[in-house]
């Protein structure tokens, strides 16, 4: 084939290319307001440098270091639930032999993916209320006493993370019952013959033909240490909690667009996105090295 | 042995049941609430049927004018972001496609790709937003996210798996890339087209943190963002009077959900498509040599 003309694809790319330079590029040079003291009539260029200042100032606020650690005990929770519970639902679907069950289970669980947190987090509120809420007059019901799900520390991580299974697993079983198809279907014969049990089956075949899948899966969680699930926590927190539920990026928010601190907010913002840039790419390297996976 | 795989398919069954009930439940009790009286509501007798049955909260949503208004702005972020995202989707996905003739390809992937793994941060994206003056208009949720990376990249694989010599053909005729890209391409890529786009439109309805840091006034707040006003957990520290007097106005349990439950319609109508295409364009989308 001849070399074709490059100019038209050239072209085909330039309103994409702009368009991302100025909303992504733009504010990536933006982020150096966090070595600067900005101020607004100075705007992002002239305001004046002050090194590493805004980020002493972040590591001497007292909350700084429990946001922190909220955010790596909610972020990883999430992450073993969102591997665990997906796992073991795709291989108790794929146990199922009416397919009409199977469909019909598979369209429910996959509806919560595509609600958004607004929805979700009114009607957890209600749900979840300690005076009428359904949930607590059913604890009240078998005996229990109410429980302030989204008002206690002990129990709004909990919830968050609960709440998080409930959102995403059905949607995470996709990509393992996909790797449960590629099986072959004559290991399971062959099993079969051999006296192998439902429980054999799956251990000895369904579970180690998906280990490539949940090893790539696995890894690239890892981009998702410093992600906690902004939306989710933003619906559902409220300041009794913030001892257990402020996470990075809620408090990037309030020092942002409450406390008005744009310098201070985008220092914690950009060391949120370097150490979280580090880590996808290691994740993203692990992927490559020991599960041949590229993203494009 | 066959007792024991009958207690298997039992204890499954019954769990997978009750799974898909557990992710059912919450939108029929918020049904429910929405058709009910207001006083078994906020004695909590409802839990998915209907008490004291009326329309009074969808006649009184249907009337607000902040819902309708909400709305519109919605429906009018909806049919542009998504024009624009599809567009720009195809006229990006389509030169980075052809690994073989595109020259400074790998340059353009990184410079798309590397969006993806870091980003300027909330501050710095909306001083962006405010200095090119789309506070407050609908621009400033359309434009920031106008290409979105992933389904680029899913879309790029997919036009990979078509056959050189169809566009060949074209180009022998005197076609040029556009009319290949739209007559030859997109037609063969109806399930890769109808994923991305669905996925688009859901997240552009579903969307409200942009609409609420992008605006000064509620008027120009979308749908999702207006319904995450209504929250009571909201501080009511942080709300402007007017917002106050919305908060009073329509903190009617079974209005509430009312309001909710119509914004769920759109998302449960596309709900069968986005399902029949889920699976196929994820798995096509992602299949690489």
């Amino acid at each position: 084939m001849k070399r074709i003309r490059q100019w038209p694809l050239h072209l085909m790319l330039l309103p994409g290319v702009v368009l991302v330079f100025i909303f992504a590029y733009v504010p990536m040079a933006g982020a150096i307001i966090a070595f600067k003291k900005f101020r607004p009539s100075k705007g992002i260029w002239n305001s004046e440098w002050v090194g590493w200042e805004n980020f002493r100032y972040v590591f001497t606020l007292p909350d700084t270091m429990q946001v922190i650690w909220n955010t790596l005990y909610i972020s990883s929770m999430k992450i073993v639930t969102g591997l665990v519970v997906p796992i073991v639902v795709a291989i108790m679907l794929n146990e199922v032999r009416k397919l009409v069950f199977k469909r019909t289970v598979q369209t429910l669980v996959y509806l919560p993916h595509f609600l958004s947190w607004v929805i979700i987090g009114s009607i957890l509120v209600d749900m979840l209320s300690p005076s009428g809420g359904i949930v607590n007059k059913i604890i009240v019901a078998l005996g229990g006493s109410p429980i302030y799900f989204l008002g206690s520390n002990t129990w709004f991580p909990f919830t968050l993370v609960v709440s998080n299974i409930w959102k995403e697993f059905g949607y995470g079983t996709i990509v393992y019952l996909a790797a449960i198809t590629a099986i072959n279907p004559t290991l399971y014969e062959a099993a079969r013959v051999d006296g192998a049990g439902r429980f054999r089956q799956i251990w000895h075949i369904t579970l180690p033909g998906m280990l490539p899948v949940i090893v790539l899966m696995g890894v690239l969680s890892l981009g998702n240490v410093l992600n906690a699930g902004f939306e989710q926590v933003f619906v559902l927190y409220s300041p009794a909690v913030y001892d257990s539920g402020d996470v990075l990026d809620t408090f990037v928010y309030r020092l942002g667009f409450i406390d008005m601190q744009y310098d201070v907010s985008t220092a914690v913002g950009l060391f949120k996105s370097a150490v979280s840039f580090v880590l996808i790419c290691v994740s993203y390297w692990l992927a490559y090295r020991y599960a041949n996976y590229r993203i494009f | 042995m066959k007792l024991g795989r009958r207690t298997f398919d039992i204890v499954n069954y019954v769990l997978l049941s009750l799974m898909g009930v557990a992710c059912l439940f919450p939108v029929l009790h918020l049904l429910a609430i929405s058709f009910s009286g207001a006083a078994p509501v906020s004695a909590g007798e409802v839990v998915i049927w209907p008490k004291d049955f009326t329309l009074s909260a969808y006649r009184f949503t249907l009337q607000k004018a902040e819902f309708l208004t909400a709305t519109s702005v919605s429906v009018l972020r909806v049919i542009l972001g998504c024009s624009l995202n599809m567009l720009l989707t195809m006229l990006i996905a389509y030169p980075l496609s052809k690994e073989s003739v595109l020259r400074f390809r790998t340059g353009y992937v990184w410079y798309f790709v590397f969006t993806m793994l870091f980003s300027g941060g909330m501050i710095p994206t909306y001083l962006v937003v405010k200095d090119l003056g789309l506070l407050d208009t609908i621009w400033a949720l359309v434009l920031p996210g106008a290409v979105p990376i992933f389904n680029v990249v899913l879309m790029l694989n997919f036009f990979r798996g078509i056959p050189k010599e169809l566009e060949e053909a074209a180009f022998m005729d005197g076609a040029g890339y556009v009319s290949a890209l739209f007559r030859i391409y997109a037609p063969l890529s109806l399930p890769v087209l109808a994923t991305t786009g669905l996925f688009t439109f859901v997240t552009h309805w579903n969307s409200w943190f942009d609409g609420l840091i992008y605006n000064n006034s509620m008027s120009h707040y979308p749908l999702s963002t207006y319904l995450q006003t209504l929250q009571v957990t909201l501080n009511l520290n942080n709300l402007t009077a007017e917002q106050v007097m919305t908060f009073i106005q329509v903190n009617q349990q079974n209005a509430k959900a009312a309001q909710i439950f119509l914004s769920l319609v759109p998302i449960i109508a596309v709900y069968p498509f986005l399902q029949r295409y889920l699976v196929q364009g994820m798995v096509i989308g992602g299949v690489k040599e």
